[in-house]
């Protein structure tokens, strides 16, 4: 279709464009005038067509850009509704499925750039929703059809951890047919499970459970694993990586070939220095507590678990979630093994969400574990064999005897996450942990194309959210490398070989490192792949050698002319 | 073996298992027992913390 376009010369007579102007319920038409908006439109200088639509997004809206186009022979479509980073991919495929080339669609933004920031100036804001919607109807006159483009894949996967959420993810994708590569920095795999002794109080063995994820994953003829060894070097784009991995006391460095990456690197439980007289003997950490329950070595009488010990603070300011039902359940099996201990749990809110968590507080409480609310700024205060906290809700200071106190910390991020996060230009958020690309839409994705995330290196999990995330994310690296090829946007920057000096002004500029010399022609070349369109080696350019497609000077100086 | 995937609910769950399904090539059938598919976000006006519209 696009090479049929690309031989039809388009002179402007034959410019024929289509203008839909989204009330967005009221999000847009509760404060500009989009009657008015739309019977401008459908006066400007080659809009042969416009319309209002109460949400040009829904399935009745898709439809009259699909049969306008068709009934009134449009070559150009121009949407004035919301952000084009959520919607111009529904436009411009809607545009495609009624045969028109998607490259010469446009958008303005008449609702974030306009209605929400004008909301008490109808009269203004309804002048500013027409300027943006000539503004973009001077442009798409003069948009070039273009072509998506085409790159190769390699139907493999990096796997960084092995823990429940890399083991999940490594096992199916094995299962899915795709190769898989897991490295993990420990000699064994298994992740922090392996230091805990039972997932419920129903007793149900850790370790059963991480020898069965292992037992799975080497029973694959497709997966292969690399036990102490760390990613040491990446390059390269979604669907052809290049990794390093070094294996501990291998002087070979590993070299692979990989389509897409998953992070599930994990997280740490914090160790309390300095806090409740944190000592490893009598007041430890939940994760301690942990293997002493494995082996069989808690004879405490009076047990004080501390909720939010470090969490919630200055320093870790958010909520660990998992510490809860940890604390939950670890005071339910030294209750069940020893009837006759005092189990005392303090804390500041009992996060106990879903329906089997709930229902184990209930139990806790059923068979005489104590909880105690405590204030944040009032934490308990441990001494030799007795804790001694202000009851708020009760307003009296009380002091309970202790033999054990343990202390639930919070996960924190591993000490290595910034420099991986920089390794592979993906996101981290305040506290060092990994950041997705969106919070609810796009939860395994990093915005980084090819690279995912799952378990606690994105946020602390439960062990059926770590798996559940290892398993999804399997499921997102199969939506891209069950294709035989990748397929990009075309609006990506061109250098022309003819004009570029080779200066690298651009090479400097660009933050995707998608730009390099060649030193044969001196100049400087685009890899199509890495670039994001984001016109910053077009907008250094002394020659204007490089520019962006779809944002090239005159269709840019067509627009600003139109203000 | 047929290769076509059924898909029961058209809510976020149902839609995104959809969308990965036909992205890896399979034929999806989704079914929603209301007039319109969307679930309980379609409900909901904007979306915490980017301020998405919902639907």
């Amino acid at each position: 279709m696009s090479e049929k376009m690309d031989k039809k010369k388009v002179t402007p007579e034959d410019i024929r464009i289509g203008v839909y102007i989204c009330d967005c319920g009221t999000n847009i038409a509760g404060h500009i005038d989009c009657s008015a908006v739309t019977s401008y439109a459908a006066k400007l200088p080659n809009v042969v067509y416009a319309k209002e639509n109460l949400y040009t997004c829904s399935e009745s809206g898709i439809a009259e850009i699909i049969n306008g186009i068709k009934e009134h022979n449009l070559n150009r479509v121009v949407v004035a509704s919301c952000s084009p980073r959520t919607h111009q991919p529904l436009f411009q495929s809607s545009c495609s499925q009624a045969g028109m080339n998607p490259y010469l669609f446009e958008m303005a933004n008449i609702r974030d750039q306009c209605s929400w920031v004008h909301m008490q100036q109808r009269e203004g804001g309804t002048e500013k929703a027409k300027d943006l919607v000539r503004m973009a109807a001077a442009k798409a006159a003069f948009l070039e059809p273009q072509k998506d483009i085409e790159a190769s894949l390699v139907a493999r996967t990096l796997v960084i951890g092995g823990g429940v959420a890399g083991l999940s993810a490594a096992e199916g994708l094995a299962g899915m047919g795709i190769e898989v590569i897991l490295i993990e920095q420990e000699s064994e795999l298994g992740g922090l499970l392996r230091q805990i002794d039972t997932l419920g109080p129903e007793g149900d063995k850790a370790s059963e459970r991480v020898s069965g994820l292992i037992g799975a994953l080497t029973a694959r003829p497709n997966a292969t694993i690399y036990t102490d060894s760390k990613m040491e070097e990446i390059s390269g784009y979604i669907g052809n990586y290049d990794v390093t991995i070094r294996q501990e006391g291998k002087d070979q460095a590993i070299k692979e070939k990989v389509g897409c990456i998953v992070v599930a690197t994990g997280a740490l439980p914090l160790r309390p220095e300095g806090l409740f007289g944190y000592n490893g003997t009598n007041v430890i950490t939940q994760i301690e507590l942990e293997q002493r329950l494995k082996d069989k070595t808690c004879d405490a009488k009076d047990v004080v678990m501390i909720q939010c010990a470090g969490a919630r603070s200055k320093e870790w300011q958010y909520c660990s979630r998992i510490c809860c039902m940890i604390a939950v359940k670890n005071a339910l099996i030294i209750k069940k093994q020893n009837p006759e201990a005092n189990v005392h749990i303090l804390y500041r809110d009992m996060q106990m969400y879903g329906t089997e968590k709930e229902k184990m507080l209930w139990e806790a409480r059923g068979i005489g574990i104590r909880f105690d609310i405590y204030s944040a700024d009032d934490p308990p205060d441990v001494k030799d064999g007795q804790v001694r906290f202000y009851q708020p809700l009760m307003g009296q200071t009380r002091e309970i005897p202790s033999d054990l106190v343990v202390l639930s910390t919070p996960m924190v991020p591993r000490e290595d996450a910034p420099e991986l996060s920089q390794m592979m230009r993906v996101s981290i958020d305040q506290n060092n942990f990994f950041m997705e690309a969106h919070a609810k839409l796009r939860p395994l994705d990093f915005a980084t194309d090819g690279i995912f995330v799952a378990g606690s290196a994105r946020y602390p999990a439960t062990v059926e959210e770590a798996r559940s995330q290892g398993l999804g994310v399997a499921s997102r690296v199969a939506t891209i490398l069950f294709k035989d090829k990748l397929v990009t946007s075309a609006i990506v920057a061109e250098i022309n070989p003819e004009t570029c000096v080779g200066c690298l002004g651009c090479q400097q500029m660009c933050p995707y490192e998608a730009i390099t010399y060649n030193p044969e022609l001196n100049v400087c070349e685009v890899n199509t792949i890495l670039c994001k369109g984001c016109g910053c080696c077009a907008s250094t350019c002394p020659s204007h050698s490089a520019q962006l497609r779809g944002f090239k000077p005159q269709q840019l100086l067509r627009q600003i002319r139109a203000v | 073996m047929s290769r076509d995937i059924l898909v029961i609910g058209g809510g976020i769950a149902g839609i995104q298992s959809s969308l990965d399904l036909a992205e890896m090539g399979f034929k999806v059938h989704l079914i929603e027992r209301l007039p319109s598919i969307g679930g309980k976000m379609a409900q909901l006006d904007k979306t915490f913390p980017t301020n998405d519209c919902a639907i």
